[in-house]
């Protein structure tokens, strides 16, 4: 067995992808300007029916769970001891920080009163019954343990007397030492609110088609959150692999697909054994929008878990085809419960407005120039054997 | 009240882990929150559909009491020096709106088919209300002695999970302000300290918008069903059991349920209609507030922080282990000659 190590990919930082990410960056920090000097309307298409548009539920709902790389992988490799996945786990990690950091700034961006977002952590303030404040505080709380378990990539890159004359050399022994409680808390954490994302659709009753409205909410966040993880971990590494071409990664996903398909086929027994228990069955083949939807829910569901289970899940292909797949049915699973299966009645609609997803957009493709950057110059890839120059 | 119907499986800590397992024996494996239940000296109003005239009184002397600016659609913008409201539903100008409920030729008041009907739309002042519940900094907050729902923009972070989650759809955002801020009727918080009515109830000259303490209202409105559909009574207005002279009217043929009672746990505002209520977009609703929902889910994952915390231990554990044994092995490589 060899030791794990981590190496920075090298290569030049401002390529021409990147400087195209860039471009809509700017696109979207227009964008956002607006929205600060004239409000939310000026950009937004959001209204009294639909108060929650694309920045809460493309950036944090589904951002999150693409965030939950770290979450699964940690799940896996500390928490089950499968440290054959070890190789797997800072990317992964990185997935997280920047999933969840710029979800962060999402949810600031979204915030009718920003000013006042401090209140959020003023314990006179709290309200100890909301779901949202335990999401806000949960998250973070993980944002910070993130960042914190990503700081030893910072460290090892620093040069040693750089480190003596800060006292980073003991902060860096500080962080070895308790990194199993950081461990902990990061894989508790995410337990926690990645459920609350479901905990806070219970309030919407009557207004939520029964096909999403149902008390395992929080479980099936729980579940379609780590799937969707694991589907990053997947999809991250075969992109990295494919376009700076390291060392293949496919064998040691062939093995986690067990996991995978496992956490699939609990989702969709639970999804439709509590149909079918509630009665409800009838609504998924009613042929209309919310049946449909659902329909196609499930579809994008299957198509990993048979992938998985059969002998193709061996073949990088077929893995990638899996992980988008699955990552697709998690995300319409959040945009559906939250946004296009949501009835406020009164006759209001919502579509995102051109200006409003460009700011969405933009938040993604800041996440991914960092992603680029960091893996550029941090050693965050596993670099057993020499990545080709 | 009270009565805890779904009794079983009552403490199981760390339900969402077991329940997976478990047989679904039933659709809630946790019990609802306890419902609230009415403030000692809860006030309400009861709105009377069959006697509103749809004058709109109440809906600009709710404008001047609260200062809400005047709401019209942009090509009247320049019409009548801009003076004109006319807002179509409550937003975050308009606190309180009547609606009017069309049907084929218009020809009767109060009657569903080939008739019309008025509404009024403002924050119902639920006994459990949702947005309480979900208000992360508890700008939403509920009398204690009078229950009305007041909001507080100092503490408000703008998430708008009230405007989400509100059956009713009360609370709106500004959404066209760079410094918005919720707007919801508060029944006039600021004018009932000093002893006045809540404009809406003080201006209406028939006595449809009726201000009281709602157990009374409540009779009265029974006192209303009970009686016979155009017989004449003495419709009290303004305050009931105040001094002011009734309007001597014809009862109306109400709908046999008084809208409020029940919906969503009960709501301080009760309403009398003629046309049924979800054609006046009263929606339908369980007897039970959602938020007894939520907050029982919450309250049994969450119940003394004990499931998280025996969860942080265990996990604390084996990471503690599985991190060692990691190093160790690392350090054999090492050690190893290459």
């Amino acid at each position: 067995m060899t030791a794990v190590t981590h190496r920075p990919l090298g290569g030049k930082v401002v390529t021409k992808p990147f400087l195209i990410l860039g471009l809509f960056l700017l696109i979207a920090a227009y964008f956002i300007l607006r929205r600060f000097l004239f409000g939310m309307g000026d950009v937004s298409h959001m209204s009294n029916g639909y108060p929650i548009g694309t920045w809460v539920v493309l950036d944090v709902v589904i951002g999150t769970a693409f965030g939950c790389g770290g979450f699964a992988m940690a799940l896996l490799v500390y928490i089950f001891n499968r440290n054959v996945y070890h190789p797997l786990m800072r990317p992964a990690l990185l997935g997280g920080v920047f999933g969840y950091t710029l979800a962060g700034l999402a949810v600031m961006i979204d915030l009718g009163r920003y000013w006042n977002a401090f209140n959020l952590l003023l314990p006179w303030y709290a309200q100890p019954n909301s779901v949202i404040l335990e999401v806000g505080l949960c998250v973070m709380a993980y944002i910070t343990v993130l960042w914190l378990e990503f700081w030893p990539a910072f460290l090892e890159r620093m040069p040693g007397r750089f480190k003596q004359r800060y006292g980073l050399d003991k902060l860096q022994a500080f962080l070895k030492k308790y990194m199993y409680v950081l461990i902990a808390i990061g894989v508790l954490l995410p337990t926690m609110h990645q459920s609350s994302l479901g905990s806070v659709l219970l309030i919407m009753g009557s207004k939520l088609s029964p096909l999403w409205y149902t008390i395992w909410l929080p479980l099936l966040f729980l579940i379609s959150a780590l799937a969707m993880g694991y589907g990053v971990v997947m999809l991250e590494a075969t992109l990295v692999n494919r376009a700076f071409k390291t060392p293949s990664e496919a064998r040691l996903f062939a093995r986690l697909a067990r996991v995978v398909a496992g956490l699939l086929a609990g989702y969709l027994l639970l999804r439709w054994g509590d149909l079918a228990y509630r009665g409800y069955l009838g609504l998924a083949f009613a042929g209309d929008w919310d049946g449909n939807l659902f329909l196609i829910e499930t579809a994008l569901f299957l198509v990993p878990l048979f992938v998985l289970v059969s002998h193709r899940r061996t073949r990088q292909r077929w893995q990638f085809l899996a992980a988008v797949s699955l990552l697709a049915g998690g995300s319409l699973y959040r945009l559906n419960a939250y946004l296009m299966a949501v009835r406020p009645g009164n006759g209001w609609t919502y579509f995102p407005s051109a200006p409003e997803l460009m700011i969405t957009i933009g938040v993604i493709c800041l996440e991914i120039m960092l992603y680029l950057l960091f893996i550029k110059t941090l050693p965050v890839l596993h670099g057993a054997h020499q990545a080709q120059p | 009240m009270g009565i805890n119907r779904r009794q079983f499986l009552r403490g199981a800590v760390g339900a969402a882990a077991t329940a997976a397992a478990a047989p679904i024996a039933d659709a809630v494996p946790f019990d609802r929150r306890e419902p609230k239940t009415l403030p000692p000296k809860a006030v309400g109003m009861l709105y009377d559909s069959t006697q509103c005239i749809g004058c709109k009184a109440c809906v600009a002397a709710c404008k001047e009491a609260n200062g809400m600016p005047v709401e019209q659609p942009q090509r009247l913008a320049d019409w009548n020096e801009g003076t004109w409201d006319t807002a179509e539903d409550i937003s975050g100008k308009t606190l309180n709106v009547i609606r009017v409920y069309q049907n084929g030729a218009m020809t009767q008041k109060d009657r569903e088919v080939d008739g019309y009907a008025f509404v009024k739309r403002h924050c119902l002042h639920c006994v459990d209300p949702s947005c309480i519940s979900v208000c992360p900094v508890s700008a939403m907050r509920k009398d204690p002695v009078t229950g009305i729902v007041t909001h507080n923009p100092d503490a408000c972070i703008g998430c708008r999970y009230c405007v989400y989650g509100c059956p009713f759809n009360v609370p709106q955002y500004q959404f066209d302000q760079p410094f918005g801020r919720i707007a919801k009727c508060q029944f006039c918080n600021h004018l009932q300290k000093q002893g006045k009515l809540p404009a809406c109830c003080d201006v209406c000259p028939t006595g449809a918008s009726l201000f009281g303490l709602v157990e009374d209202l409540q009779k009265e409105a029974e006192r209303r069903m009970a009686l016979k559909p155009g017989e004449l009574y003495e419709f009290p207005r303004g305050k009931l059991g105040g001094d002011r002279s009734g309007q001597v009217a014809p009862v109306g043929e109400y709908q046999p349920h008084i809208y409020g009672e029940t919906e969503s746990g009960g709501t301080q505002v009760r309403y009398l209609t003629g046309v049924p209520h979800e054609k006046l977009g009263l929606p339908k609703l369980p007897d039970h507030s959602f938020a007894a929902v939520s907050e029982g889910m919450q309250h049994t994952l969450y119940k003394g922080m004990i499931a998280p915390l025996a969860l942080l231990g265990g996990l604390v554990v084996l990471a503690r282990r599985n991190v060692k044994s990691d190093e160790e092995r690392h350090k054999d490589d090492e050690e190893r000659p290459s």
